[in-house]
């Protein structure tokens, strides 16, 4: 006998597909208007290097880039709130969140972990500790980009806004900071699906997945069905 | 039974069955939903172009401005800022200000939809109160600069030089003397308490690269909209043309 597990409820899996795209086109159209006063850099390293937009003909869209960021920023609020709310109606949240502050430590445990620098994962629930972290982290992050977006989009109407971001060179640097922050959220979460396999990379398209087999919190799950 | 804890035990091979069954249905549907937001996108960026801009996007930015222009209120203000702040403003655009400026063959020429065009001197300018303001200047590149303007409100030009009986009407146009340059602006952004009519920067009457010798200096909107040299001032109840509106950017453009 095999038990097969619902795992992401439908409506999480379609926020989930819907956003990727939709945060892809607003980093993008971003780009194309950060293009236009590339100033941002970390000790030599330029914000970005001239080929990045050569390559990829960035340069000189700037009109382009602002059209697609004021429609596309709609779809991508509306999704983002519909995807809080439903965590929160459902009780998702609650797998989701960090619950108490060991979770900042047992995070830390999975980063050893998953680095092979430590044995035993700490013990956890449908989400790791990380994971916790970095999911409850990225919409915090969302926000923030909304926020600071519309403190940039805005800043006469909303100067209030633009005053909490420390003005509004503030404001452009915490929205760009937080778009850089979506690359690299995306480069790790991209790795760790490919390392965790393809019963949990199917689990976000079809919800269900096989739960015999060893997951990447070591339990097996013999174990975790006596307590369920 | 709570759908979160869902569970199915069932011998191997029924679990093979129905994982493929689930997985091809599901891929299926996930497909057909990428080849429709894919179908969706090209639509978006590939429609009919409205002044270089796909029309379906256009819609969107207009009815961005609907709301941005309901919101706007005349309490609605840039910071000010103090004249020890002020910073370098770069000259950004010499269009229809290329050429040098002949200060005796200058006029503003004011006109509405139904009136004859007047023509007024900048002396009739500089009889209205005097404001000055230390606005943030924002360029729709991205940068942004603390400038410093004087010059006459805008709202008080309009109560004084508007023809009398003439309702106020929905949009002005300004544009320079040969209509090189010219912006649209909505009239509740124009007669916004920031939007001044200026002849001086930092203390000193504008140079030629700014402007000389009236421009707007408008903070609630994005630098292109701060026409330099403004020969022609119409108010009309068509929305006006817009020089960088019509090569793709936002009629409205609006902080």
């Amino acid at each position: 006998m095999q038990t097969l597990k619902l795992k992401h409820l439908v409506a999480i899996r379609w926020f989930h597909w819907i956003n990727f795209p939709l945060l892809f086109i607003m980093i993008w159209s971003g780009i194309l208007i950060y293009w236009a006063y590339p100033i941002y850099r970390v000790g030599s390293f330029r914000f970005f290097p001239a080929w990045v937009y050569s390559t990829l003909h960035i340069d000189h869209r700037l009109a382009n880039g602002m059209a697609l960021h004021f429609v596309f920023m709609w779809l991508f609020v509306i999704n983002g709130i519909l995807y809080v709310g439903y965590t929160l109606i459902s009780g998702e949240w609650k797998m989701l969140v960090p619950r108490s502050l060991d979770t900042f430590r047992d995070a830390w445990y999975v980063v050893l972990h998953d680095l092979h620098l430590r044995g035993d994962p700490p013990v956890q629930g449908k989400y790791n500790a990380a994971q916790q972290i970095s999911y409850t982290a990225i919409i915090v992050m969302g926000v923030g980009s909304v926020l600071s977006g519309l403190a940039i989009y805005k800043p006469a109407q909303l100067a209030w806004l633009t005053m909490l971001f420390g003005g509004y060179r503030g404001a452009r640097l915490v929205h760009f900071a937080l778009t850089m922050g979506y690359l690299l959220f995306f480069v790790v979460h991209v790795v760790q699906v490919v390392l965790a396999g393809w019963n949990n990379f199917r689990s976000m398209v079809i919800g269900w997945e096989v739960s015999d087999e060893t997951g990447r919190s070591g339990l097996k799950v013999e174990d975790s069905l006596v307590h369920e | 039974m709570n759908n979160r804890h869902r569970e199915i035990r069932l011998p191997e091979q029924e679990v093979k069955r129905e994982l493929r069954r689930r997985t091809r249905r599901d891929f299926l549907i996930g497909g057909v939903a990428a080849a429709g937001a894919i179908g969706g996108y090209e639509w978006i960026t590939g429609a009919r172009r409205e002044d270089d801009v796909p029309w379906p996007q256009r819609r969107v930015l207009e009815f961005n401005r609907k709301v941005a222009q309901s919101y706007l209120s005349d309490s609605h203000l840039m910071p000010s800022y103090s004249l020890n702040q002020v910073e370098y403003l770069k000259p950004n655009g010499d269009i229809g200000v290329d050429t040098p400026l002949d200060l005796n063959h200058w006029q503003l020429q004011v006109s509405t939809d139904n009136s004859r065009a007047v023509n007024l001197s900048l002396d009739d300018v500089k009889s209205l109160p005097k404001t000055e303001m230390v606005t943030r200047f924002c360029c729709i590149e991205g940068w942004s600069v603390i400038a410093h303007w004087g010059g006459a409100r805008f709202a008080d030009f309009t109560n004084k030089f508007l023809p009398p009986g003439v309702k106020l009407p929905n949009y002005v146009y300004m544009a320079t003397p040969g209509e090189d340059y010219y912006v649209g602006l909505d009239m509740k952004s124009a007669m916004h308490p920031q939007t001044l009519l200026a002849y001086e920067q930092n203390g000193k009457p504008l140079e030629d690269v700014h402007g000389a010798p009236l421009r707007l200096a408008i903070p609630v909107k994005y630098g292109i909209k701060n026409i330099k040299r403004i020969g022609l001032i119409q108010y009309t109840n068509t929305k006006p043309g817009d020089y960088w509106a019509e090569e793709g950017y936002d009629w409205f453009a609006g902080l």
